[in-house]
Formats: structure tokens, C-alpha cells, sequence
């Protein structure tokens, strides 16, 4: 356990890509199985322990501590575990015995009970030092954020047993921890873990934005960036599964689909809701808005089934009939798909169809129609592009439309986590409902985190602190004085904001010191951006 | 008969004392200014008369380069400040020349502690407790999650680091005023004799401490460094430098930072430190309550920093207490 700390604590303090996949790499040659498998299903975020909630970490704190005091200091600190490990009370008896390895404190973990969790955690943490307490918290409440994305912890499992990437990821998601297969093929020499028949995802292939500068239509074709999510369709032997972009199993939320892949294959496409706010009655597609309808829901009724119809827009082929087309051209894999199309159902899957344009200009003028039809933008690719995992330079790019703008009023401040912690750095902001100057309100219409240099975020959170003027919790009240420009990708009726609209990917896009308040915009104006 | 305390004034820039018309560490000019420490956020150059310790004083000069009005008063002694005031300055164990002022009128004491900290120091005297009436206390580092471990460990953290990385510099951002003289004297007192590579920000105030009888060993410039010198050397710079461009003469640097924030993990992430020391000058939360309970005044007024967990302490231990919200005592670098 000691060591697994000590591994989340180097990758905490530490920037450099390479130092961190060569700290996980050492722990992975030096750890003892099954301790390290357990140790990329953490870093991977693949564990869950239902009977520890983060909840459960701040009540068994809340009978320890003074709950002002927490509630002050995890504001601060911006991260529960780690206040929770600096907050909880060192025992005064004798040096404690530390848990024998983390392999010892998951099974004690997933033994827990909702009852038994306070008295067993409280004991394990008596055990262990400030350090062990957050790597044991971490470890049992998930949602590590240490600066390390399960691709990074997958890229150093492959550098520590000089093995390709893209093979384990292959293999990861058919696997459980503490993935006994893989650690026996890739540190032992044992056999490729078998997954035949069974429908495993493949990484995608992702794009570069397109900053500037143009690229031949004779070397890239065109299509449409669709508002949904990216999904891979896969049906191997007679079981079908839908995975999303990170590889979750998403096919529990989709039911829809299991059946209705008539042969073995694996596609990649945009899930989509019916419906006509993207590109029109031909596009035939409803907006993002309406397909968050759909996401992360365990259970779906008929009624959601029947108002929501999902299907899916495909792009790209990589395995049919037992063939894998990933390494040919892009022009192959898509005349192979546009062949397989008359054998799937057109109630659940069309093709995503090619822009044509004679020239990069005419592109470009076709693009700025994007946001009329609430498309995010364009896809450019190689035609010539095999299908390789990751984003590759110069193969594929994503060739979004500009985003909108809007002045805001910053209204409320909270705290960030993580990089951010202990400085207010997430900002909710408002538009005016009219004139400010004959009785118009501030209503809040969107809430950002990004956007601004560290620079800025230091003046932003002494502004914060200047100027509030009320506090409930965690959230301070602004003065309403400082205007943000916010950019968005686009806007949607929604009751989460009392002005009934939210915007998608808001960022701070300029911070207008200069700009009075109520020079800021109306909410009237950004609702008549709304294309759901 | 006028109300108890009330020549005593906190006002946003600074504290006044209305019978003598002198200010505590204004953060403005004033013709006649009582200074706790050198630290620039408490002494500002331009006041008609500066009364400081001879420590406090010569920082002073050495930053300002103007030693018009000053009046030295030592440890322990107390000055008439007309009006019926009297100041004398008490040891606060912060950095050096720091000092508590205690003020005494019709009877009644008043300590403001300025900066301080309880943990031992050997650049500066160590703080005296002493009893009064009102205490007005800092609070940088005013919440239970900041206890700074005993040095000691954050020095062996550093040398370990430093052996660890032969062809490194381990490079320490830490206040040039203070933090520096004490990483280095406590280096020094755990056996490591090599030379110690200052940024040019640092050397005066080095310069100065040995002035002041504090012995720091070998010292040397970074500039006058070639670039094999310092591999495997301890680089000492104003946390301002550490990601600036000057670091990057450094041969692979570690980049390590003393200071109390270090205590928690997003503040290093914030400023890319790879080796966090948790150093600090300032009383941590332990230092703050215990100082509290060991002087038990009557009233305990709050400063600058964390102040509402600080006030909450008090409250649950049933003293009295108030936040002074006082502005420009900005420590984000201690």
C-alpha cells in the first residue's frame, strides 16, 4: 500500500509526461501481482466501490471534526480526499501496524457495507499516514485527478513491458481487474489474452483541429461534424454492444440497437436523436439538447424509446465480415461501407454523406452555414488515411465553426479542484432580462471554468474575494460589475437555469475589465440563437 | 471616561493610534509608522518617521535605500509615543528584526503580533508570550488542514532529493527575505557544507543576516556559476524565478518550493513544483491556537488571512474574537 501511495503522490507533484509514465512503468515492473493490476484499475478509474460514497468520507469526518471547520477548509483544498486525509486525527496510541498491500485493502474495499463502511474505514485509516489515507480514499471513492488519464496509465504499462499500446487497448475492455490476462501475456511472455468471439472495443481514431491554413480537396474529403456522441457499434459471434468514445459500455442506454446489426462488424458513427434541428428535414437530425434525453440513464422506458429514437450516422468501417479493414486507404473502408449499407436497417443507421465542394473557399463559405443547420462544423479527411488510433498528425482534422459570443455579468464564484484548487475559478454569469437602467435583472445563463490564463485566474480570484457580497456555502456572491465575453458552442432550452437556456462548452473568452455591466447582452438576444 | 480600546483603530490600510496619531505597518505613507517586520507588504518606504527594531530598520534601508527617520528600538524596549502610548517590541520569531508591538494606554495592552511563528528559527529570536488584554493575531495559515511538520523533514526531503539527482540542480524557490537565511542555515545545521547558489534577488539580504551575526557558509552567485557547477547543487531563487526564464540555465532542475502552502497538493501543482517543502514562517494552525490559548487575552482581533475558521475556533472555545478586514497583506509566496 505504502508503495501505491508514494506512485500517487510522485505523479501528483509531477509535470513532465515522461516522468510520469516512467513512475508507472517502475511501479508496474516492481509491483507484486495482483497488487499492481489493482493499481491500473485505479488509475484507469475501472474500480467501484459501491458502499463508499464521497458522502460517506465527509460524514465520517463530520463526527470528527467541527463541520465549519471542513466545510472552510475542503473549500480551500478543493479535493475531499485530500482534506479528509490532512483533517483526520492521527491516533495517539502506539505506531500503527500500515495494511499489507493494496490488494488487502480492496478486499477489504469491496466487503463493505453501507453499515459496516464508517467503522471499517475509520480503522483503516488509523492505520495509515496522511499520504496513505488520500491513496486509500482516492482508491475507494474513485475520480482520481491526479493528472493521469487511463491512456496515459495504459501507455505506461506498455512501456513498462515493452508491448504496443494499442494492443492492450485492444484487449482492456473485454478484461477486469486486476486483469490477471494481461499482466500474464505482457510481463510473463504468456499468451495473448483470447477474446474470440467475444466484442471488444477498438480506439478511435481522432481528429486535429484545424487552426489555419487549408488542405487539397484532391488529398481530404469532406463531412459534416455531427452533434452527438461518437459511438463504435460492435457485434461479434451473436452479441452486439455499443461503446462510447472513452470505451464505456454504453449498450444498457441504447437498447435499441443489440438486435439490430444483422452481421459481425465493428463501425464507427455518430449517435443521433430523430428529428430536424441539424441540417434540416434532410439532415434529419435533433439537437444535442435532445439526446441528452438519452444519455446515462440505466433504465429506459418505452415512452423515452418511442419520443427519443435514436440511430446512428456512420463514418467509418473497421472489422465486417470477419475482415479488418483498418489499415486500407480511407477511400476503401468508406466504398466498403457504402456497400454494406443496404444490409442494415435504415430505421437505426444511415450513412454520414460527403460535402462536395470544387475548392477550399467554396469549404469554407459551405461551413459558415454550420451554425443555420447546428452542426458543429466540418470533418477533413485524408483519403489516403488508415484507421489509427489516437489523433495523427495531418491525417484527419475537425474543422469546427467559429464560436458564438456573448457579453456576460459574473454573478457567482465557487472554488475550483484539482490544478485549480483554492482559487475561485468557476464562474456562474448572467444576461439581462431587459433594461437594466427601468428595473431588468440579471438571470443566470451559463457557468465556466476555462478560457483564462493562470495570469488572469490570479486577478479573477482576488476580484472574487474584493467584491463579495454574500456567501451560501461554498458559492460567493459578486457584485454584479465584471463582464465576461463568453464563447459557446451553441444554446438550448433548459430548466437547470432559472433563464431557461444553457449554453454547450462555455469558456471565458475575454475578460472585459473595461466593459460596464449593463452594457452586457440580454437573455432576449441569446435566445434567439437557440436551433433546438 | 472613553470607551475601553478606543484609541485603538482598525482601519483597511492599517491600524491607528489615535492618542499618539501613529499607524502599525500602513500600507500608505504616514507621518509617524510603527513596523513589525521587513516584509514589503508591512513596510512601505515614505513615512515621516519609522520606529522598527535595528534589524527591521536596516532591511528597511537596504530595500528603499533611505533611512530618513528612523528610530531603532530594541527587543524589550519601550518607547513614549506622546498621548499617553507606550510601544515596546517583542520578539515574534518570524524573520529578522520581526516583532510583536505591545501598546499600553490608560491601562490597557494591546499586542499586534504582525507575522509570527512558534516553530524554532535559528536566524531570528524566538517568540515571547506575553499577556494582554487584546491580541491582534495573523491568521496566513488560519485553517486546520496547514501543520507544518518539523523542519527537519522538509531539509531531509530536500537533501534526499538532492542526492537523487547527481546531474540536477535542486532549485528552491523561497522568499529572498527570511525563508532563504533559514533553508540555509538549516542546511547548514544538517551537515551540508558545499556551496549554496544564490539568484542575484538573494545575496544582499544573505549579506545582511551574516551582518547580524547569522553565519550561512559558503555562498555563490548563479551568474558566476558554469553551468557544470551546478549539477547537484542546491539553487536558492525568489519563487518568482522558478518558472521564469532565468531557471532555465539550470542543468535539468527539480524544482522544489518552502512554503506553507506546499501543504496542499493543488497550490504545488498551480506553480509546477516537483518536491513541496512545507517551510514556513508563519504559525500553522496548531501555533495559532495554542498562541492564543497560551497568551488568553480578553479579546482576540484577526488581521489578514483565513480569518472565519480562526473565528470559529475561538467561538467554539469560547473567546471573544473579531476579523479586521485589512487589506494588502497579500502572502501568497510564504
Amino acid at each position: 500500500m505504502e508503495e501505491f501511495a508514494a506512485l500517487l503522490d510522485a505523479l501528483v507533484y509531477t509535470t513532465s509526461r515522461n516522468r510520469k509514465l516512467a513512475l508507472i512503468a517502475d511501479y508496474l515492473r516492481a509491483a507484486p501481482d495482483p497488487d499492481r493490476g489493482w493499481a491500473m484499475a485505479a488509475l484507469t478509474e475501472s474500480l467501484d466501490f459501491p458502499a463508499v460514497k464521497s458522502s460517506t468520507i465527509k460524514a465520517l469526518m463530520m463526527e470528527r471534526v467541527d463541520p465549519l471547520l471542513w466545510q472552510l477548509s475542503r473549500d480551500f483544498v478543493g479535493d475531499t480526499a485530500e482534506t479528509a486525509s490532512l483533517l483526520w486525527p492521527e491516533p495517539q496510541d502506539a505506531a500503527p501496524q500500515p495494511p499489507a498491500s493494496l490488494s488487502d485493502v480492496v478486499a477489504q474495499l469491496s466487503a463493505l457495507t453501507r453499515a459496516s463502511a464508517p467503522t471499517q474505514l475509520a480503522q483503516l485509516f488509523d492505520r495509515l499516514d496522511a499520504k496513505g489515507r488520500f491513496a486509500v480514499i482516492k482508491l475507494a471513492t474513485g475520480g482520481m485527478r491526479i493528472g493521469v488519464s487511463a491512456r496515459l496509465a495504459k501507455t505506461g504499462f506498455a512501456q513498462a513491458f515493452g508491448v504496443n499500446v494499442e494492443e492492450v487497448e485492444e484487449y482492456w475492455h473485454a478484461l477486469t481487474p486486476p486483469y490477471a490476462d494481461l499482466f500474464a501475456w505482457a510481463a510473463q511472455g504468456g499468451p495473448a489474452p483470447d477474446l474470440a468471439g467475444k466484442p471488444r472495443f477498438r480506439p478511435f481514431m481522432l481528429a486535429h483541429p484545424l487552426e489555419e491554413g487549408s488542405v487539397d480537396l484532391a488529398d481530404y474529403a469532406a463531412e459534416w461534424k455531427w452533434d452527438g456522441i461518437r459511438v463504435q457499434m460492435v457485434r461479434a459471434g451473436d452479441e452486439t454492444r455499443i461503446y462510447s468514445r472513452s470505451g464505456d459500455d454504453i449498450s444498457a442506454t441504447f437498447p435499441e440497437f443489440l438486435t439490430r446489426l444483422p452481421f459481425e462488424a465493428v463501425l464507427d458513427g455518430e449517435l443521433l436523436v430523430r428529428g430536424s434541428a441539424q441540417g434540416g428535414e434532410t439532415g434529419g437530425a435533433a439537437s444535442f439538447n435532445a439526446l441528452q434525453q438519452r444519455l446515462g440513464r440505466k433504465n429506459v422506458s418505452a415512452k423515452l424509446l418511442r419520443d427519443y429514437p435514436a440511430f446512428v450516422r456512420l463514418y467509418d468501417v473497421l472489422l465486417a465480415d470477419g475482415r479488418d479493414w483498418r489499415a486500407h486507404p480511407w477511400k476503401l473502408r468508406r466504398a466498403t461501407l457504402e456497400a454494406l449499407m443496404p444490409r442494415l436497417p435504415a430505421s437505426h443507421f444511415d450513412l454520414s454523406a460527403l460535402v462536395e465542394a470544387p475548392d477550399f473557399a467554396s469549404l469554407a463559405a459551405i461551413r459558415e452555414t454550420a451554425r443555420d443547420e447546428a452542426i458543429e462544423g466540418l470533418m477533413l479527411k485524408h483519403r489516403e488515411s488508415p484507421y489509427v488510433a489516437g489523433r495523427k498528425a495531418a491525417l484527419w482534422y475537425k474543422w469546427k465553426r467559429d464560436p458564438l459570443l456573448v457579453d456576460c455579468v459574473l454573478m457567482y464564484a465557487q472554488r475550483g479542484s484539482g490544478k485549480r484548487s483554492s482559487f475561485y475559478s468557476d464562474y456562474t454569469f448572467g444576461c439581462w432580462t431587459g433594461d437594466p437602467e427601468a428595473g431588468g435583472e440579471l438571470l443566470p445563463v451559463g457557468k465556466a471554468y476555462s478560457g483564462f490564463t493562470d495570469a488572469e485566474l490570479k486577478e479573477l480570484d482576488r476580484h472574487v474575494r474584493q467584491h463579495t457580497i454574500a456567501r451560501f456555502g461554498p458559492v460567493r456572491e459578486v457584485e454584479r460589475r465584471l463582464v465576461f465575453e463568453v464563447a459557446f458552442d451553441s444554446v438550448h432550452t433548459s430548466k437547470r437555469h432559472k433563464s431557461g437556456l444553457a449554453m454547450r462548452f462555455p469558456r471565458i473568452h475575454r475578460i472585459r475589465w473595461d466593459k460596464p455591466a449593463h452594457e452586457a447582452d440580454r437573455i432576449a438576444s441569446l435566445r434567439a440563437l437557440i436551433k433546438d | 471616561m472613553t470607551a475601553p480600546f478606543s484609541w485603538i483603530r482598525p482601519e483597511p490600510w492599517g491600524i491607528h493610534i489615535a492618542p499618539a496619531d501613529v499607524w502599525i505597518d500602513p500600507a500608505r505613507a504616514v507621518p509617524k509608522a510603527l513596523v513589525t517586520h521587513g516584509h514589503a507588504d508591512h513596510a512601505r518606504g515614505g513615512h515621516g518617521e519609522t520606529i522598527a527594531t535595528p534589524a527591521t530598520l536596516a532591511i528597511m534601508k537596504l530595500r528603499y535605500a533611505t533611512s530618513d527617520g528612523a528610530v531603532p528600538v530594541e527587543y524589550g524596549e519601550s518607547i513614549g509615543l506622546g498621548g499617553g502610548v507606550t510601544a515596546t517590541f517583542l520578539p515574534a520569531g518570524h524573520v529578522l528584526g520581526s516583532a510583536q508591538i505591545l501598546l499600553e494606554h490608560a491601562g490597557e495592552r494591546v499586542i499586534i503580533t504582525g507575522d509570527y511563528k512558534r516553530a524554532p528559527d535559528p536566524t531570528c529570536a524566538p517568540f515571547a508570550v506575553t499577556p494582554c488584554d487584546i491580541f491582534i493575531t495573523e491568521a496566513t495559515f488560519g485553517l486546520p488542514v496547514f501543520t507544518h511538520p518539523p523542519i527537519e523533514e522538509e531539509i531531509g526531503k530536500l537533501l534526499a532529493a538532492r542526492a537523487a539527482n547527481p546531474d540536477s540542480a535542486i532549485l528552491v524557490g523561497a522568499y529572498a527575505l527570511g525563508k532563504a537565511q533559514r533553508v540555509i542555515a538549516e542546511l547548514r545545521a544538517a551537515g551540508h557544507s558545499d556551496a549554496i547558489w544564490l539568484h542575484g534577488a538573494m545575496e544582499k539580504l544573505c549579506r545582511l543576516y551574516e551582518e547580524h551575526g547569522i553565519a550561512l557558509g559558503d555562498l555563490k552567485l548563479v551568474s558566476d556559476a558554469g553551468k557544470d557547477d551546478l549539477r547537484g547543487a542546491i539553487v536558492i531563487a525568489p519563487p518568482a524565478a522558478l518558472n521564469d526564464r532565468w531557471s532555465r540555465r539550470l542543468p535539468n532542475p527539480v524544482t522544489a518550493m518552502a512554503s506553507g502552502w506546499m501543504r496542499v497538493r493543488g497550490r504545488a501543482r498551480q506553480r509546477g513544483v516537483e518536491l513541496p517543502l512545507v517551510i514556513s514562517d508563519h504559525a500553522d494552525w496548531n501555533e495559532l491556537t495554542r498562541t492564543i490559548a497560551d497568551v488568553n487575552p480578553q479579546e482576540t482581533w484577526i488581521t489578514h488571512g483565513r480569518e472565519e475558521a480562526l473565528l470559529r475556533w475561538c467561538d467554539l472555545s469560547q473567546r471573544r474574537a473579531r476579523a479586521l478586514a485589512l487589506v494588502g497583506y497579500e502572502d501568497e509566496d510564504d
